[in-house]
């Protein structure tokens, strides 16, 4: 396993890791962004419900979760890393630096970025994930989490009989309150950041860039930089301004 | 009478016979010997890398921060090689006899035949070290002609060609620092040569960022440390080019051969202002399709797109109908000097001539102009900030190469035991002029493929005695060195370095450039010496010595070039022919073109110092042409 | 023209340094970059101060000496040029400009503008060759390259190993200088047999020597002298992935 670790420590390594976690995020959010769109279905949260009951209890979901924490949890470390190596590589800084003229302000500010994705990942986790599965109440209202219903009023139950709980009206909730659309969509606008970049960014590193498919790489960088943090907003700001 | 231990016999088996004949050093002893290599170009490059594969303990020394800087970097155009790759009749004789009689019967016949043999060498040994040469569609390598040859046998790589080269040369080195077997010193520039009863045993050299003066003893110094065009202060060369180590050595005994001839290129971006401070060569492939021309009037101040075609003297395909733009470097740049020194110079300055694509552009278009030297014309509207597509380019001559170095046998090795001299710092194989894609030729067939064995050959036939820096000889000469620091240091007067440098290349250029005569050369004599002791007393150098003081590695460059430059105008003033880039207007014929003297100077002048208050000694070594007779040569 | 300089002044490697405003006057926009502070050097000596220390040697672009990170930027505010083909023309009127050595943990400053910058000699000397000695080289022509190789080679072959790619970088990262070395030799049919062990070796080495790690933000791309391109760390990145996890 040493040549394994040699390589994971090198800097190219570091960076390989870096993108592959990446890259591994970004078909989570492709996953996540499609089940949340039956928030959209007028069925008083039915199919949203439903569907996030089966992401929280399927045991192979489950399983990949933890491949999940640890995509977020390596991404995450090895950025830091970087991000610590690389300021140990330049201790005297220029007194004046003109970066625009050579890079783009999205490939700069990644740690940036990331750092705000962060905390918006935190709030997001406590918004949902906590009151659902851990706590039981709600945080912005600090209610029960109640159980769901259908339309017609009756209990929406799960395949083995259980009730599932209303994930929907915790999102409706969150997204009335003005603070948290805010905070939801500028955590969204550096995704879109973070993805302009650092998508393409994934490909250089493994080697991938060639001057004929690259364009296409970028491409595809670019379009999933715009559709995946608009696809995600369009749900406060459903919310917020539409049911509002 | 100097003895180039030249070997005898027919010319094609000389130095396979003389190689034969070299005594060989015991693989096991040879890391027990070390050599020291100054200069990281082509030769001193290729030489230590050579050295060190053979087994040789080498320590390398460059004044630059990186080996891979050496000025060979610059060169343009391309290397020459009797490969016979296009099938044109090139061979190795033909090679050598192109560069006898373009060195205009100056050259020694048996170096230049070992060089054109070698040429085929160093392209293969190139493209094994990675050498990226422009290739044909096939895959093979391709060729062009260049500098008027009537043969396609110049390798190039873009118009990078000395870069790539040097690369090749500098990456082989690096490996060899790897390998363990030889040891770098960069930042330090070599300020004495140690002779030890009289064999060259050791160098001084002063390390750049702490200032320290360092010894090195060895068995062998081998110079690779370029040409001395500097001493005009405007040329080609790069701004740390410089004369000091091959001087110095001199000043230890080393005869300096040949000093008067240099090479003054014809296409060079024209001098723009007091502030200049080098100037830019533009590639000679420029003349095969520009056409030089001036105002037929003196002083005609009108802008080039105002003067009608029957007013435009096209002087070259006047006087030279058969070769026309074509004519070698020293016609074309003469030519250039004449039309100027008449009054009808251009630009500004007045000293500069058109050089027109205008016909160019009509006959073939702009794309293809630009297909072919878009690289160029942007580098001189970069320089220049004038388009070349629309106003013909100014071009004027500048000095670029010097063929006079310090004198060497067949194995390199100078009157001096132990100090062998590779490169342009020699003063060999091109005779009083050096055609195009030849230098590079040179420096790498010097350190590839000739040192290795001629070192072998010394140190394998020479009882060499134990020699260590603890031998007086050094104290001797860091103290020497010493002195002269602390005196530069010391001296507390009023005017910078450059200032004296300025003067001493305007001396230069205007006594012991294009055109030499008697009268001026004596003054340049005459006024070198003065301004050199105005020098000693008048220049001022800031800073201290224990650390980087870029005022001092100049002062002490410039201080050697106003010795230097004593000594080519006293051997362009003896050599009182016509020859190569040494113009005597004494000796020209009927129609003013350069006339040879070979029944009275056919030799080389070999100067021996002898303290400066004192002249120089000649010793001779006559040159015999068994193989090339010598003609005069006619581009009319 | 008149300028204002601002130039980083230290007096060697130990001192600490700082920044030193001069004034210039009727300097002609024809003069290049250096070429303007020889002038403020021949004006400093002649007030008895000691002129501003900066690397430079061939003065047209190819030998790689000069560095200067001139109003943000290595070799000033052109591209595709070094700082000695940078001419006065391209700065405005009055203009106030910063120069600044290059900044890398690895380049150490030796005086005012002067770094080290042997680091980089050490990557080289790493891998960045062929093993092949002196004498013997097969026949030049025994092997064929096709022309688009030799071109993508000779087009990494072209860096000058000046180091403008470490100082524009923001992680002061050397991999455009190492990915230009890998390129050159393995894209040549005589670099192949060593292509693995030199593009890790040269990697290990380049991360000895503390420069950053690439984040592809393309800084040394739109500041190399040489436009060489990163398609080229792409190619290095590649190697290393596979000499590393499937050799």
């Amino acid at each position: 396993m040493s040549w394994f670790l040699k390589f994971v420590t090198s800097s190219v390594g570091r960076k390989f890791v870096t993108g592959l976690t990446g890259l591994f995020l970004v078909s989570f959010l492709i996953v996540h962004l499609t089940g949340n769109f039956s928030l959209f279905r007028a069925d008083n949260g039915e199919a949203f419900n439903v569907y996030s009951h089966f992401m929280g209890h399927n045991p192979l979901i489950r399983v990949m979760e933890i491949g999940l924490v640890l995509g977020f949890g390596i991404h995450i470390f090895t950025a830091i890393y970087l991000q610590l190596e690389n300021k140990k590589s330049r201790p005297i800084g220029y007194d004046k630096v003109d970066a625009s003229a050579n890079s783009s302000l999205f490939s700069r500010t990644m740690f940036l970025s990331g750092s705000v994705i962060l905390f918006f990942l935190m709030v997001h986790l406590t918004n949902f994930f906590v009151p659902h599965r851990v706590t039981g109440k709600d945080v912005v209202d600090g209610t029960a989490v109640v159980n769901a219903t259908k339309l017609d009023g009756s209990a929406l139950l799960a395949s083995d009989g259980q009730p599932i709980k209303d994930m929907y009206i915790s999102v409706a909730t969150a997204f009335k309150n003005p603070i948290y659309v805010a905070i939801y969509l500028l955590g969204l606008i550096l995704l879109a950041f973070h993805l302009n970049h650092g998508f393409q960014s994934a490909f250089q590193t493994f080697g991938l860039n060639n001057k004929k498919y690259f364009p296409l790489i970028r491409f595809i960088g670019l379009i999933l930089s715009i559709a995946l943090p608009a696809g995600f907003a369009s749900m406060p700001i459903y919310f917020y301004f539409i049911l509002g | 009478m100097l003895d180039s231990k030249c070997p005898s016999g027919d010319i094609k088996n000389r130095w396979s016979d003389h190689k034969t004949n070299l005594k060989l050093v015991n693989p096991a002893n040879k890391r027990k010997h070390t050599i020291i290599v100054v200069g990281t170009g082509l030769a001193g490059a290729s030489a230590a890398a050579s050295l060190g594969e053979l087994g040789y303990n080498v320590l390398n020394f460059c004044f630059q921060d990186s080996a891979r800087r050496a000025h060979s970097i610059a060169a343009q155009g391309g290397i020459n090689a009797a490969k016979n790759y296009k099938n044109d009749g090139d061979s190795i004789y033909r090679l050598f006899y192109d560069t006898v009689k373009g060195g205009d019967y100056r050259a020694r016949e048996s170096n230049v035949y070992r060089l054109a043999e070698l040429s085929v060498n160093i392209i293969d040994q190139s493209v094994a070290t990675g050498v990226p040469f422009a290739r044909e569609y096939g895959g093979y390598l391709d060729n062009r002609s260049f500098g008027g040859a009537q043969v396609s046998r110049t390798f190039y790589a873009r118009g990078q060609t000395g870069q790539q080269l040097l690369l090749g040369a500098y990456s082989s080195l690096m490996r060899q620092v790897n390998e363990g077997t030889v040891k770098m010193y960069e930042r330090y520039e070599m300020l004495d040569l140690v002779m030890v009863n009289g064999y060259a045993r050791g160098i001084i050299a002063r390390n750049l960022v702490t200032g320290a003066i360092e010894k090195f003893a060895g068995d062998a110094v081998v110079l690779g440390t370029g040409g001395y065009g500097n001493v005009y202060f405007l040329s080609t060369n790069a701004m740390g080019s410089n004369v000091t180590a091959a001087w110095r050595a001199h000043k230890r005994g080393a005869y300096f051969g040949n000093p008067c001839y240099v090479q003054i290129h014809p296409t060079c971006i024209p001098v723009s202002g007091e502030h200049q401070s080098k100037l830019t060569l533009m590639s000679e492939s420029l003349r095969n399709d520009g056409r030089v021309w001036v105002p037929k009037k003196a002083g005609d101040k009108r802008h080039p797109s105002q003067i009608p075609e029957n007013e435009r003297d096209y002087y070259l395909e006047e006087r030279y109908p058969s070769f026309g733009n074509l004519v070698p470097r020293d016609v074309a740049s003469r030519a250039a000097k004449k039309v100027c020194d008449e009054g009808r110079g251009v630009g500004a300055s007045g000293l500069a001539v058109y050089l027109d694509f205008g016909a160019a552009i009509n006959r073939l278009g702009k794309e293809k102009i630009k297909e072919k030297y878009g690289n160029l014309f942007d580098m001189y509207e970069e320089i220049t900030n004038e388009n070349p597509y629309e106003l013909p380019m100014r071009i004027y001559p500048a000095v670029h190469y010097t063929m006079g170095g310090l004198w060497v046998d067949y194995n390199l090795m100078s009157n001096v035991p132990g100090l062998f001299v590779l490169g342009e710092a020699n003063f060999s194989d091109h005779g009083a002029n050096r055609l195009g894609a030849s230098a590079l030729m040179q420096g790498l067939a010097d350190g590839y493929f000739v040192i290795p064995y001629t070192m072998g050959g010394y140190i394998g036939g020479t009882k060499l005695e134990k020699v260590d820096t603890n031998h007086p000889a050094f104290e001797e000469a860091v103290k020497s060195v010493k002195d002269g620091i602390t005196k530069l240091l010391n001296n507390g007067g009023t005017k910078s370095v450059d200032y004296y440098h300025k003067k001493l290349g305007k001396i230069m250029w205007d006594y012991v450039g294009m055109s030499r005569n008697e009268e001026g050369l004596k003054k340049a004599i005459a006024e070198i010496k003065e301004l050199r002791e105005d020098y000693h007393k008048n220049v001022r150098v800031l800073g201290e010595g224990e650390e980087v003081n870029q005022s001092l590695e100049k002062a002490g460059r410039v201080a050697d070039f106003l010795e230097l430059g004593e000594l080519m105008a006293r051997d362009a003033l003896n050599r009182r022919e016509s020859c190569g880039g040494h113009f005597r207007e004494e000796s020209q014929t009927e129609d003013n073109e350069a006339k040879r003297d070979d029944e009275n100077f056919s030799y080389v002048a070999a100067w021996e110092f002898k303290g400066l208050d004192s002249e120089p000694v000649m010793h001779k070594e006559e040159l015999a042409f068994e193989y090339v007779h010598p003609s005069q040569r006619s581009y009319k | 023209m008149n300028f204002t300089l601002r130039v980083w002044r230290q007096k060697n490697g130990n001192d600490s340094g700082k920044f030193v405003t001069y004034q210039i006057q009727n300097i002609s926009a024809d003069t290049s970059f250096l070429e303007m502070l020889d002038i403020l050097n021949e004006e400093l000596i002649a007030k008895g101060e000691e002129p501003v220390a900066f690397d430079h040697d061939c003065r047209e672009g190819i030998c790689g000496s000069c560095s200067l990170y001139i109003n943000g930027r290595p070799h000033g505010p052109k591209q595709l040029v070094t700082t000695c083909q940078t001419y006065m023309r391209s700065f405005g009127e009055g203009e106030t400009i910063t120069i600044e050595p290059w900044r890398a943990k690895p380049f150490k400053v030796l005086k005012d503008l002067i770094v080290d910058r042997s680091a980089l000699d050490r990557i080289i000397q790493a891998g960045g060759y062929i093993s092949v000695n002196s004498g013997s080289a097969p026949e030049a022509n025994s092997i064929a390259i096709p022309k688009p190789i030799a071109e993508a080679s000779m087009d990494a072959a072209a860096c000058i190993g000046c180091g403008a790619c470490v100082a524009a970088c923001k992680n002061a990262s050397a991999m455009l200088f190492v990915a230009a070395k890998v390129s050159h030799l393995g894209l040549l049919p005589q670099g192949q047999p060593e292509a693995k062990e030199r593009v890790v070796s040269m990697i290990a080495q380049m991360d000895a020597e503390g420069f950053g790690s690439c984040t592809n933000t393309y800084a040394c791309e739109a500041e190399c002298p040489k436009g060489i391109s990163v398609t080229n760390i792409a190619r290095l990145n590649r190697e290393f992935i596979s000499a590393n996890l499937f050799s």
